[in-house]
């Protein structure tokens, strides 16, 4: 989404006293170059990959050093000023958007890989490397690491821990949190703590499943340990074409009830196909109603195997069409749209919104009908991507964002997906995170007793509240006022404005 | 269902200050230190919730008992894939959350397997105030707020009363087949991980007294290739069911007699350990069990020499009153895990004291 900053929370101006304070604090220790305070220079950190949020934060910080985010860590926690951690800035929830009465702890000089242990198969990697570059490295030892979100080549791991980051290969693969060891980092206070560990099942609570999602809200990572697995021998992609959604859906279930986990099973409907067809010519059937990309992969044996199970499954399930790819290229071809799915869209519409709502696989024909009367309703475009085999759906929004009532219809359309994914069983982000965006969907999806379990397990880690604060867990009081105008119609403008 | 009873229970203990032990079918109240407070039996609150197998996900209440479980996944032809001992017949599915015990399976290549936390999707879990609170849901990506079912996996009850759980569930294997070769202990260890590095479907491995055994899971034709490529000879498949059950249920001669066991987690690639006793290794060599009267000082050092740590999964004649059953935590650790307790559990009314004395 590149919507201008209509959203940004409301903060006062900054306090120049203190910053210069923060400021002469941190040059103690870092050169000046690593400490960011001018308007020009803070700018570039002003939001992460959902640019509708924006906030100049009150000072950067650029350690390179694990010494020196320890020392941030340290100054901060004893001036009470908050932290809030930035990887790469592609996250699409909010995650990394600075506060302006805080330091923005950026660990882009964390780039390195450390260690490649190829016997253990496993890879020490700095929070700033690039999930694709870890694949790449270790490429030629005929390893890989799994988890594979779409935004792989600019997305760093570090970011990926925050989010426990999926993929389109996570149903057979697992997530951010089945492929992470372990996790290296410093407390709000300071102090060295590692989480997991290359032996498994490290002794006590499994504060490494904890922390894996928590948005940066529990400690600073400065080193991530991952699993890497053999590359399989080969993969092939069945695309399957279906004149209508609902037969479409009840081929995934048919999939999964013979006993098949597919390495992917992606599903585009017919919008979201024709935007990509015309900007990646992946050969995509055009006349169907929804596609099923369906892949299988592993020794040549297995994958002959499950591709014929796969194609009687589909061919019963009424596919209208199917291909199977014949070649690597082939593969790669019908892959490039779905990957390409959001820049696609961003080419045939000024803005658009993505959600990331899950819901059970079973109710897939149900939220495809809600989102097509929302289309209606709200008189905007909503095309359609999903991870189709997890129910993690990626419905886009088109909109202007130069139009205020387009952008606010938008966030409303928005927030009635999520909320129906909840009354389906299901949830509000499954892979993107709360953030600052999904925050009042939050006080929809839990209760307040659930929430008061979450701001106390914070406490448990962050007594003081200063690490990424307002993101992730609204505050009682804030779902009160969100409860509250929905009661009494959502009227107000903009209720994603932190008011409390 | 009712739960009237348990929240009851729950206040009047908070309201007294004495702590409740929380017990489903009574089959693992061997592990973690020792048992304190009023029983508070689980049993009572059973059955299988929802189960749509195309979903992957089954739901069920604490008391459920975990056999029911996996015959209602068998007719289905699906599984836990983390292959849970039971430890006895009446094993529960919120005892077997709670202990977060995985079976041989659970270093398995290929497909994801892994342990129990990687399974839990979600959890209802009544807290210290008796109010019943939901994590997670029944999704396969849920990243809505912390997530707190999967802590709750190996918790051992300490964070509170489990009383629904939803958990992946998969497909059984296709195909399985096992094989045996006469290898040394170093000579096992190397091959483990250098098939590791290759895309085989070995599904579980052990490797004792100088046999190493090979369980290849998967695709009809993938299994049949690699048990060519491995050799050793083949293990009919009744005995071959048998080993890897007697091996989950610790019903093995490995473990018969009074010695303690004791449980060492350790990089795979860890070079062979060398204790007085007897030996057998799991999951591709992660897991070393050890059945030895060697003092606990000497367990924890060959654990931390090898960059993992050391259980004392069954205490045997040595009792446990006086030793720590898991290995002691790092300051910060410490007091992170001591919070997180305190978080769930602020009058420490939930078996206290049964992961660490000290909470």
């Amino acid at each position: 989404m590149n919507a201008p900053a209509d959203l940004s929370p409301q903060v006062p101006a900054v306090d120049f006293a203190r910053q210069s304070a923060v400021v002469a604090r941190l040059h103690a220790f870092m050169p000046a170059a690593q400490v960011l305070s001018a308007d020009e220079d803070t700018r570039p950190y002003e939001c992460d990959g959902l640019s509708a949020y924006r906030q100049l934060p009150m000072v950067v910080a650029l350690p390179d050093t694990e010494a020196q985010v320890s020392r941030i860590l340290a100054t901060c926690y004893e001036m009470g000023v908050p932290v809030v951690p930035r990887g790469a800035g592609t996250g699409l929830s909010g995650g990394a958007l600075p506060m302006g009465d805080g330091v923005l702890l950026s660990l882009a000089k964390f780039n390195k890989i450390v260690a490649i242990d190829h016997a253990a198969r496993t890879a020490r990697v700095q929070p700033g490397v690039r999930n694709l570059a870890i694949s790449e490295a270790v490429a030629h030892l005929g390893l890989y690491y799994a988890p594979d979100p779409s935004s792989q080549i600019a997305c760093s791991i570090g970011g990926n821990v925050a989010e426990n980051s999926g993929g389109v290969h996570c149903l057979k693969y697992g997530l951010t949190v089945h492929n992470v060891l372990k996790v290296r980092g410093y407390t709000i206070q300071g102090e060295l703590v590692e989480f997991g560990g290359t032996a498994l099942d490290a002794p006590g609570y499994d504060l490494l499943a904890l922390v894996i999602g928590s948005e940066g809200m529990l400690a600073v990572t400065t080193e991530v340990t991952v699993k890497l697995v053999p590359k399989p021998e080969k993969a092939q992609v069945i695309l399957a074409s279906f004149d209508n959604l609902e037969k479409a859906g009840n081929a995934v279930a048919a999939v999964i009830a013979a006993g098949i986990i597919p390495a992917g099973l992606e599903m585009m409907d017919k919008p979201a196909t024709a935007a990509v067809e015309q900007f990646v010519h992946a050969g995509y059937d055009l006349e169907a109603e929804a596609i099923l990309l369906c892949e299988s992969d592993g020794t040549p044996e297995e994958v002959a195997e499950e591709i014929a199970r796969m194609e009687a499954v589909l061919s019963q399930s009424g596919a209208t069409r199917f291909s199977v790819s014949s070649s690597e290229a082939e593969r790669l071809r019908a892959w490039s749209g779905r990957k390409a799915a959001f820049p696609a869209v961003g080419r045939i519409s000024p803005d658009y919104y993505c959600m990331d709502g899950t819901i059970p696989r079973k109710s897939l024909g149900e939220i495809l009908l809600f989102i097509s009367q929302l289309e209606k309703k709200y008189g905007l475009r909503c095309p359609n991507v999903f991870h189709a085999g997890d129910g993690n759906l990626h419905p886009l929004i088109l909109f202007n964002a130069n139009d205020p009532d387009e952008l606010h219809r938008t966030e409303e359309f928005a927030a009635e997906v999520l909320e129906k994914c909840v009354a389906l069983g299901g949830t509000i982000t499954g892979e993107h995170g709360v953030g600052i965006e999904k925050i009042n969907q939050m006080c929809v999806q839990f209760r307040p007793g659930e929430l008061a379990a979450f701001r106390a397990l914070k406490a448990a880690f962050d007594e003081k509240g200063l690490l990424n604060p307002s993101k992730n867990i609204p505050s009682l009081h804030r779902c009160a006022e969100f409860g509250r105008m929905h009661v009494h119609g959502g009227a107000l403008p903009h209720p994603e404005l932190p008011r409390f | 269902m009712n739960t009237d009873h348990f929240s009851q229970a729950i206040r009047t203990a908070a309201e007294t200050g004495k702590p409740l032990r929380i017990r489903g079918g009574d089959s693992k109240d061997f592990y973690g230190q020792a048992l304190a407070g009023d029983v508070l039996d689980t049993r009572g609150y059973a059955g299988i919730v929802d189960y749509e197998p195309t979903e992957l996900v089954i739901t069920a209440r604490c008391g459920t008992p975990l056999a029911a479980i996996e015959a209602e996944l068998a007719r289905h032809k699906q599984m836990l894939a983390f292959e849970p001992p039971h430890f006895g017949a009446d094993a529960t599915v919120g005892g077997m959350v709670a202990s977060g015990i995985a079976g041989p399976r659970r270093a398995a290549q290929g497909l994801y397997y892994g342990s129990v936390r990687d399974h839990v999707l979600g959890v209802k879990l009544m807290n210290g105030e008796g109010e019943a609170l939901a994590f997670g849901g029944t999704v396969m990506k849920n990243v809505a707020g912390y997530d707190v079912s999967r802590v709750i996996a190996g918790s051992l009850g300490t964070l509170g009363l489990i009383l629904d759980v939803s958990l992946k569930v998969l497909p059984c294997p296709v195909a399985s087949r096992s094989l045996r070769l006469a290898l040394n202990e170093a000579m096992a260890l190397s091959k483990l991980c250098e098939w590791g590095g290759q895309p085989l479907p070995i599904g579980a491995s052990a490797w004792h007294d100088g046999e190493l055994c090979l369980r290849l899971e998967g695709a009809d034709a993938a299994v049949k290739s690699a048990a060519a490529r491995l050799g050793g000879e083949a293990v009919p498949q009744a005995e071959a069911d048998t080993y890897w059950q007697g091996l989950r249920e610790q019903t093995d001669g490995f473990f018969a007699g009074d010695a303690p066991l004791w449980r060492l987690s350790v990089p795979a690639t860890a070079p062979a350990i060398t204790l007085p006793g007897k030996e057998l290794i799991e999951w591709g060599g992660a897991q070393r069990w050890f059945k030895t009267g060697a003092p606990e000082a000497a367990l924890r050092a060959a654990a931390k020499q090898a960059g993992g740590h050391a259980t004392l999964f069954r205490a045997g004649h040595a009792g446990k009153d006086m030793l720590s059953v898991f290995t002691p935590l790092e300051p910060v650790q410490a007091r992170l895990q001591r919070n997180l307790k305190q978080a769930f559990d602020p009058r420490g009314i939930f078996n206290p004291g049964r992961l660490y004395r000290e909470f």
